[in-house]
């Protein structure tokens, strides 16, 4: 920023002054986040339904605004006199030059007090271990029974059995009803506890309470409601008042939702998500089978082709062309056989020729026999005179008789 | 691993479901013989179905303890 330009004092305008002094507000971390306490003063409500009035000690005043958005969500009630704390930050309206606080939150007096009993009971139990992380137990993603722990007259519980219908409405619900404010509802809180706990055995329970003021919430302040919720079997969702609101039971639950329709939220899953999810399993179910039979379609056409391949029937054509190849072999080996045998006959043929005895008739021998017996006549000793021979010659043979008797060559 | 003996209407639907994811896991392993396939697959079929049919025909039941301490109730808007 260069405002001051330092070799020139020079004059800046009004508005540039006023934007410079309001920078200089609302960097100020503390006057963006402070609580004042102070008496209302000269309370106006315009039709806008922004809310102006002036917060006064015996000394001071300071100018306030509360926008209407702001000013619908307030539970208390604004009236001059009324000793108030307000939450805000600091600023500057810059139309008329004056600083002021403008209001996000407003407790009375009364509730300081009430803050600082907060305070000191969460240091307290805090130091006990009561909100450990390590104490914190985890929310089962289906619960088959829910307990509430709530009014049975307030919204708070049909803005949670809403929900539940519309979320989860397989889930059984077990109300037990309790006041949630007043002296009486600690132990109330405390009873309801106990008894979904013991008679019921819940997965989860939900202790709840629509929005209030603080005073009306303090209940859930109580370090009896805090034991319990500690001590309970099953874990236990708080949803107590608005977002912005927090209490010792809160602190004290294993989870905190910011309402009691968000607890009820927290405790199951959506219906719609659970469609999807089951749809989403069908399909891989149907894939994975596909594939799965896929699978074994292929296996049974590579087993089917090992078959074929191992066939009797591939065998027996084998064997047949194996048999037709012997059974050629067998006639070519006889065949040989055959002509072998054949040209060793005609060899023997041949000599038999050779040694004929009656081959050498034709050279002009005769061979002679007795025409008694038949016996070759090989002596002169064989024969007398007058005995009956045969001569055989090539051509022919006939027979003779001995006319004289046989004399011994010389 | 647990499949099948329950019959599938007797189950809670966590029980169907955590069973069914167990069925695709299985499938989808798919080292299975053809018959256990099918059995799977019908399994899971059913089980797909009786998750639906218990959230379509869920109506949220509430009971209200009335052994619990009650205090009047008051309050709240």
């Amino acid at each position: 920023m260069d405002f001051f330009p330092s070799f020139q004092p020079a004059c800046i305008s009004v508005s540039d002054l006023t934007r410079y002094l309001r920078m200089l507000l609302e960097s100020d971390e503390l006057l963006q986040e402070v609580w004042v306490e102070g008496e209302v003063s000269n309370l106006s409500r315009p039709a806008s339904g922004h809310i102006y009035f002036t917060l006064k000690d015996s000394s001071c005043a300071l100018r306030c605004v509360i926008w209407r958005s702001t000013a619908q969500r307030l539970s208390i009630r604004l009236q001059d006199g009324a000793a108030l704390q307000v939450h805000g930050n600091i600023s500057l309206y810059e139309a008329s030059g004056q600083y002021q606080l403008y209001v996000d939150q407003i407790r009375s007096a009364g509730e300081g007090a009430l803050y600082m009993e907060f305070l000191r009971l969460k240091a307290r139990l805090e130091s006990e271990g009561l909100f450990d992380p390590q104490r914190k137990r985890l929310i089962p993603a289906w619960p088959r029974k829910i307990g509430i722990v709530t009014s049975p007259s307030g919204a708070a519980l049909q803005d949670m059995l809403n929900t539940l219908r519309r979320r989860f409405p397989i889930v059984e619900v077990y109300v037990a009803p309790t006041a949630v404010q007043g002296a009486e509802a600690p132990f109330g809180i405390v009873s309801a506890l106990q008894a979904l706990n013991q008679s019921i055995h819940p997965d989860v329970i939900l202790v709840a309470r629509g929005g209030g003021s603080i005073e009306d919430l303090w209940a859930f302040n109580d370090e009896r409601v805090a034991y319990a919720i500690a001590a309970s079997a099953a874990p236990v969702i708080s949803g107590v008042g608005h977002e912005t609101d927090f209490t010792i039971a809160d602190f004290a639950a294993d989870l905190r939702a910011p309402t009691p329709t968000a607890a009820a939220e927290l405790a199951t899953p959506d219906q719609e998500d659970l469609r999807l999810t089951l749809h989403d399993r069908v399909a891989s179910l149907i894939r994975s089978y596909e594939s799965s039979l896929d699978t074994q379609r292929w296996k049974l056409a590579e087993t089917q082709g090992q078959l074929r391949m191992f066939s009797p029937l591939r065998q027996i054509r084998e064997n047949r062309q194996r048999l037709d190849d012997l059974t050629r072999s067998a006639e070519q080996a006889m065949l040989y056989n055959l002509r072998l045998q054949k040209a060793h006959l005609s060899g023997l043929h041949t000599h038999l020729q050779a040694v004929n005895p009656l081959a050498i008739l034709e050279r002009g021998y005769a061979l002679v026999t007795q025409l008694e017996d038949g016996k070759i006549v090989k002596s002169t000793n064989q024969v007398q005179e007058g005995s009956g021979l045969n001569v055989r010659l090539a051509d022919g043979s006939f027979p003779v008789r001995v006319t004289a008797p046989p004399s011994e060559t010389p | 691993m647990m499949s099948g003996t329950t019959p599938v209407e007797q189950l809670s639907y966590e029980v169907a479901f955590a069973e069914l994811e167990e069925l695709v896991a299985a499938l989808e392993s798919n080292q299975r013989p053809l018959e256990e396939a099918m059995a799977l697959f019908e399994r899971g079929q059913a089980l797909a179905h009786h998750c639906a049919r218990l959230l379509d025909q869920a109506e949220l039941k509430v009971q209200v303890l009335s052994s619990a301490r009650s205090v009047d109730a008051d309050e709240e808007g």
